[in-house]
């Protein structure tokens, strides 16, 4: 493609991570829009309000709200309800902060990968998707 | 699917940066220099940056994880090098009595709390630290998290932090360092999209509520784009700039704003584009205004238990509109009536004599924390009624309580008089005092 996609992993995996999409249609904040005892979310305005995103894989295109989202997002961690890993567009600090303070801390890998709009686009919910420790993105099976 | 990974951006580091890193100055300074430079390599920043100054989020308790971390980096002998304040805790310290949460979390919560001071972090525990009297110079690079400290130090102060969340805002602060990328680089500050207010009524123009719903839409609208607002009739003071940073960091990823003519780098339109054509243009009338006030609104009906207002923590001119407001009456003892607000402000409110009144008035003061971090809120089961879009944005999911959004003249009616009361004249007619 013509312009290289800025694909970046803020906690590199130590080996592949596999799992299910979970695409959200807007932005989450971790701080208030998410539970970090069950993993699911709490925003009341959030069109997903109700899903889990534990052990997903989270497609969200920007971040979005609260500084405390790095917190949240590390607990998440601690409690087992975090998501398996996390697919953006534009890097966002305060979720990279909570990838990156998981291994710091724990040495649990949390792959926060940067992907393009076109790529974006065809991480559905529900499909099944490969994240390689090189940060690279692969979908196993689209139903 | 194509999943090409592109070679990180290489990470120039002085030899101090890597004298850090390496253990040179302690396990502390090297962990805190570890997360600053993986930011770094995160964000593709080139290089790091001096900052001058540092605001840390990461003392409101959210479990046990961050506390570990804020435990490991403090005992690990980990200590400031630049000025540093503290955002909102989840206590009172001034007025314990008011945490409602469970006991055995509040001693987590203190623990984090000494854990910061420990590091030599100032105990000023708000989020507003613009509010305070040593606050950033215009130009300067500091690294500040709470979102709606961060807009208000780009926007307002012209100081420079990128969106910083929890961890490298005290990493930051331990180094002395932080990634050159985002809101520290002057191409990431100019607007890109343009709002063009168009025929609001004079009364909502007056309202405090304009910069809280605007905000909101701005927010949702642009995600983490930089606005620029045109058409506010007269320069707005710190208290509406305040506002509209706050809804606008909350409903979206705002951490920059410009408004013509009011914030320091957009004295015109064409400077706050830096001299570009926007990639979107919005214009914003008054029913765009009302349907946001709409969206943030949960409740229905009258009924009403709580009042909160002072996020961000009132300064102490709109305390003093609130006191003007009240006009000597009482507010109605069925509704508990919350004003949060910095120890910094609550100092001044005491030294005027309004502290004293407000409370005979049957208003709680909270200082330290916000109403809807932590539980101090007496009733949730029944509305609330709020001044803050981002207290309303939050609030239903954190506390699971309704609310009602409104004017602060409004909040003010309604505690009075026991039950909501809207003035939706604002939307309709010319003057409205509030």
């Amino acid at each position: 493609m013509a312009e290289a996609p800025q694909v970046q992993v803020a906690g590199p995996p130590s080996g592949p991570v596999e799992g299910v999409v979970l695409h959200l249609d807007e932005p989450l904040s971790f701080w208030g829009g998410f539970d970090s005892a069950s993993g699911e979310i709490i925003d009341r305005h959030h069109p997903q309000l109700g899903s889990s995103v534990a052990g997903r894989v989270l497609v969200m295109r920007t971040g979005r709200g609260s500084s405390s989202g790095s917190s949240v997002l590390l607990e998440a961690v601690r409690c087992g309800t975090a998501p398996a890993a996390i697919v953006m567009v534009e890097a966002d600090a305060i979720v990279a902060l909570g990838a990156i303070v998981a291994d710091e801390l724990y040495g649990v890998s949390l792959p926060v990968v940067l992907v393009d709009e076109a790529e974006l686009a065809e991480l559905c919910t529900g499909i099944r998707v490969n994240i390689d420790p090189d940060g690279s993105v692969r979908i196993l099976d689209a139903d | 699917m194509p999943g090409t990974y592109a070679a990180r951006v290489a990470l120039h580091l002085t030899d101090d940066d890597v004298r850090r890193l390496d253990g040179g100055d302690g396990p502390a300074v090297r962990l805190a220099m570890r997360v600053v430079v993986r930011l770094a390599e995160a964000l593709g920043a080139e290089e790091l940056l001096d900052i001058s100054g540092a605001h840390v989020d990461s003392c409101l308790y959210h479990g046990r994880a961050p506390l570990d971390f804020a435990e490991r980096l403090a005992g690990d002998g980990a200590a400031v090098v630049v000025p540093t304040t503290l955002n909102v805790s989840s206590l009172d310290l001034l007025h314990p009595d008011l945490y409602r949460g469970d006991p055995g979390e509040g001693e987590l919560a203190r623990r984090l709390m000494d854990a910061y001071v420990a590091m030599g972090c100032r105990p000023t525990w708000t989020c507003a630290p613009y509010q305070l009297e040593d606050r950033p110079a215009f130009g300067e690079n500091v690294a500040w998290a709470e979102s709606n400290a961060i807009a208000f130090a780009n926007s307002v102060l012209g100081a420079r932090t990128d969106r910083y969340g929890d961890f490298v805002d005290i990493c930051a602060a331990v180094t002395g360092r932080a990634p050159a990328a985002g809101f520290h680089l002057d191409e990431n500050r100019r607007a890109t999209v343009v709002f063009h207010l168009e025929g609001l009524m004079p009364g909502l123009l007056e309202s405090s509520l304009l910069p809280h719903v605007l905000g909101t839409l701005v927010g949702s609208v642009v995600g983490n784009r930089v606005p620029v607002i045109d058409g506010v009739p007269d320069p707005p003071g710190e208290d509406w700039l305040k506002a509209l940073g706050s809804a606008a960091a909350s409903a979206g990823s705002v951490g920059m704003f410009h408004v013509v003519g009011a914030t320091p780098e957009a004295p015109t339109l064409e400077v706050a584009l830096g001299g570009r054509q926007p990639d979107e243009v919005v214009v914003v009338r008054s029913d765009d205004l009302r349907r946001t006030r709409d969206l943030l609104t949960t409740a229905v009906g009258s009924d009403l238990a709580t009042v909160s207002l002072g996020t961000p923590h009132y300064s102490v001119a709109e305390i003093g509109r609130f006191v003007e407001a009240l006009a000597g009456r009482n507010v109605h003892p069925a509704v508990d009536v919350y004003i949060s607000t910095g120890r910094g402000v609550l100092d001044e409110v005491e030294d005027r004599g309004w502290a004293e009144g407000l409370r005979s008035a049957g208003v709680t003061i909270v200082t330290d924390t916000c109403t809807y971090v932590t539980p101090i809120l007496r009733e949730t089961s029944r509305p609330a009624m709020t001044d803050s879009a981002k207290w309303a944005y939050y609030a239903p999911g954190n506390l699971g309580v309704d609310v009602v959004l409104a004017s602060t003249r409004e909040c003010v009616e309604s505690a009075v008089a026991g039950k909501v009361v809207l003035d939706d004249a604002i939307w309709t007619e010319g003057h409205f005092d509030g």
